[in-house]
């Protein structure tokens, strides 16, 4: 019998855990001298408030989509990938290349075999420490966080001595061609009349990460894979004896991992930035991590874990705007977030499941 | 497309309207902060000196992604900000997209100058020109014959200021050797004064007894290492002689302060065009005061002074590492 009902797990835990960092942060903010109510008034509107807002929070959104996604296969395997920032920024050389070296004649197309590029350089950054770990027992925590520091220092090399256009000083690629660039939210969108998503970045690319939420749904719980990788991540002795190979699952879920983590690259580099930078991922491979935690490793939690971490980046622009709240704050209040949804779980968890518990046989 | 533009009249006649009162200027930080000890922090006292010496307010941002490059410039510019200063090389591709949209705005970018647009003022700075006079003095105050250089982040930007450091050197002393390092790749070699220490005592290892630190926050172990090590440094973009009084040669000045002050105090007219602020425009120079007086030898002086010359003249030419991505006088 469960402790407790599942919407409590779902959703309450989740619910509570929020409103208990927003109380810490209005205090924070209290406590340099601004006015919480106004600062959270000035998020939601600049978040959510408009067209604007959203394609901002959509546009983050979808990175976070990603790399949480990646974070969460791995989960599943029990593996812990943290090395999503490298293998995105390898994805975003994947993109580069596949954009600036071949002509195509139509961005669908283009963005076909970006996915493909950006896929394929992500699960290749993510194959030799998921290769180290099934065959040489080197954990893939360590291997993973130290291959993000050689693909900054691949890329940096890549851009400064290769990729850079002659007489530019800006250690990035140069822009993509014109047919390249992807439809944005304001282009699908807005009429004649009614401009909508001005200036923002959200693209199409937003439904290709829906779509990658329900293809990994489907790849964990309808798929024989899945399976194995759920039995592999839920006891390996037991997955060996069932005759699933570690060595296999192990190198599987951390390519599905890369693939998914290096595909952030058609969001931010295709997308957005139209061009790769030295600081494209700037921190979502991270966020992932806090992202899939959040959102206990299933697609949908994951994508309103990202909804809700886009909410919190775009918010935080909008308060660095305009209030005088230094960003050192800023980031503050997201890491309060993520330590009490991610880390302090078992704090709202256990007097939840005691309250249940009492209420149950109260009522037999 | 003409609803476009008259939601953009709009816009721009309620900036306008409000431009009339308030017409603020704003301020973006580049990812560093605002209180890096270096680049962007001058940029914050130049505006500090505005603010109380006329009394007026502006409006700032520090950037925290990519994403927020062009969008921090669209607010401001909707928001009827006027002019709008952007710090860094990285803003020049969100101001080629935005600037044409707001036409009454006058951005003025620093360290940009390759643009092409009626409403923004480029401002750059001849740092190899600052970074050979250095170089002189490195040369010149060196008794073991090595100097070294340590940048931050390997970027062209920092291989330009080691590019002109060396040819100063060498210009003084054509044997002398000198030591380069870079800190790192990833923009943490900004902020690592740990590494910058280790790297000062790997190259007084290989003789260098006058190292240069070109490298934002990293730059403040150099400087401490080298003052430990009883070796001399050399301070970058501010005005670093006081950290160590009588152990820091020079610093290399970079008047960022001066760019943004500048254009503060021009507001809405100001100059729109390409600058260089090199020498002759005492744009860069090398820092002299009470702090290194004792070190800086009356002969030292009057070649630094002779060379400045030379270079506002003409007479000497140093390379800049952007001409065609090599150094006559150092290997990267």
């Amino acid at each position: 019998m469960d402790k407790m009902p599942k919407w409590a797990d779902v959703i309450l835990i989740p619910l509570i855990s929020l409103i208990l960092a927003a109380i810490l942060s209005a205090l924070v903010i209290l406590a340099i001298g601004e006015n919480p109510v106004e600062a959270v008034n000035l998020m939601v509107t600049g978040a959510l408030g408009s067209t604007y807002g959203w394609g901002y929070t959509l546009y983050y959104a979808t990175n976070f989509m990603f790399t949480g996604l990646a974070v969460a296969v791995a989960f599943h395997a029990r593996m812990f990938n943290i090395g999503g920032e490298g293998q995105a920024m390898l994805g975003g050389l994947g993109v580069a290349m596949v954009c600036l070296y071949i002509d195509w004649p139509h961005w669908s197309i283009a963005l076909l075999a970006a996915c493909v590029g950006s896929a394929l350089f992500g699960a290749m950054w993510a194959a030799i420490p998921a290769y180290l770990q099934a065959k040489r027992g080197s954990h893939i925590v360590i291997t993973t966080i130290m291959f993000n520091f050689i693909a900054a220092a691949f890329l940096n090399y890549m851009l400064v001595n290769v990729m850079r256009p002659q007489g530019s000083q800006d250690p990035a690629t140069a822009r993509f061609p014109e047919t390249v660039h992807l439809p944005t939210f304001q282009s699908m969108f807005s009429t004649a009349e009614n401009a909508l998503f001005r200036g923002a970045p959200a693209n199409i690319s937003f439904f290709v990460a829906l779509l990658a939420c329900v293809v990994v749904w489907a790849l964990i719980w309808r798929t024989r894979l899945g399976y194995e990788i759920r039995a592999y991540g839920h006891s390996e002795t037991g997955a060996v004896y069932a005759g699933i190979s570690p060595v296999r699952i192990t190198i599987i879920a951390m390519l599905i991992s890369g693939a998914l983590a290096g595909m952030m690259a058609i969001n931010n580099v295709m997308g957005e930035a139209e061009r790769l930078v030295l600081n494209s991922t700037e921190g979502a491979g991270f966020i992932g991590i806090a992202v899939a935690l959040m959102g206990r490793s299933h697609p949908f939690g994951v994508f309103l874990a990202a909804l809700l971490f886009g909410f919190l980046y775009q918010g935080g622009a909008e308060l660095a705007l305009w209030t005088s709240i230094p960003r050192e704050l800023i980031v503050v209040i997201q890491a309060l977030v993520i330590l009490f949804t991610g880390a302090l779980d078992n704090m709202v968890r256990m007097p939840l499941e005691k309250l249940f518990l009492s209420l149950r046989k109260g009522a037999q | 497309m003409s609803l476009m533009k008259s939601l953009m009249g709009a816009a721009a006649a309620v900036a306008l309207t409000a431009g009339a009162a308030l017409a603020e200027p704003a301020l973006i930080f580049d990812l560093g902060g605002k209180f890096d000890k270096s680049f962007n922090e001058a940029a914050h006292n130049g505006a500090q000196r505005w603010a109380n010496k006329t009394g007026g307010t502006y409006r700032e941002i520090e950037l925290q992604s990519e994403a927020q490059r062009e969008q921090a410039l669209r607010r401001f510019a909707e928001a009827g900000a006027n002019p709008i200063i952007t710090m860094g090389f990285a803003m020049a591709d969100p101001l080629a997209a935005v600037a044409g949209d707001y036409p009454d705005t006058k951005f003025v970018a620093v360290d940009v100058n390759w643009l092409d647009a009626p409403n923004i003022r480029q401002v750059s700075f001849a740092e190899h020109e600052g970074s050979y006079l250095v170089g002189m003095m490195a040369a010149m105050a060196s008794e073991s014959g090595t100097v070294g250089f340590i940048g931050g982040m390997d970027i062209p930007l920092i291989r330009h200021f080691g590019c002109g450091y060396a040819q100063g050197a060498k210009a003084v002393n054509p044997d002398i050797e000198v030591v380069a390092n870079m800190t790192g790749t990833t923009p943490a070699a900004w902020n690592d004064p740990v590494k910058g220490s280790e790297l000062t005592k790997a190259q007084i290892s290989q003789g260098a007894d006058v190292i240069y630190a070109a490298a934002g926050g990293t730059g403040v172990g150099v400087l401490q290492t080298a003052a430990d090590e009883g070796i001399l440094s050399i301070g970058v973009d501010s005005n670093q002689n006081h950290l160590h009084p009588g152990k820091v040669l020079t610093s290399m000045l970079k008047r960022v302060d001066v760019a943004v002050y500048d254009a503060m105090t021009a507001g809405e007219d100001v100059e729109t065009g390409v600058f260089t602020m090199g020498l002759a425009e005492d744009g860069v120079g090398v820092a002299m005061d009470d702090n290194n007086k004792e070190l800086v030898s009356a002969q030292m002086a009057d070649a630094v002074e002779a060379a400045r010359k030379g270079i506002i003249d003409g007479d000497i030419n140093v390379v800049a590492y952007y001409e065609n991505d090599t150094c006559p006088a150092l290997q990267f």
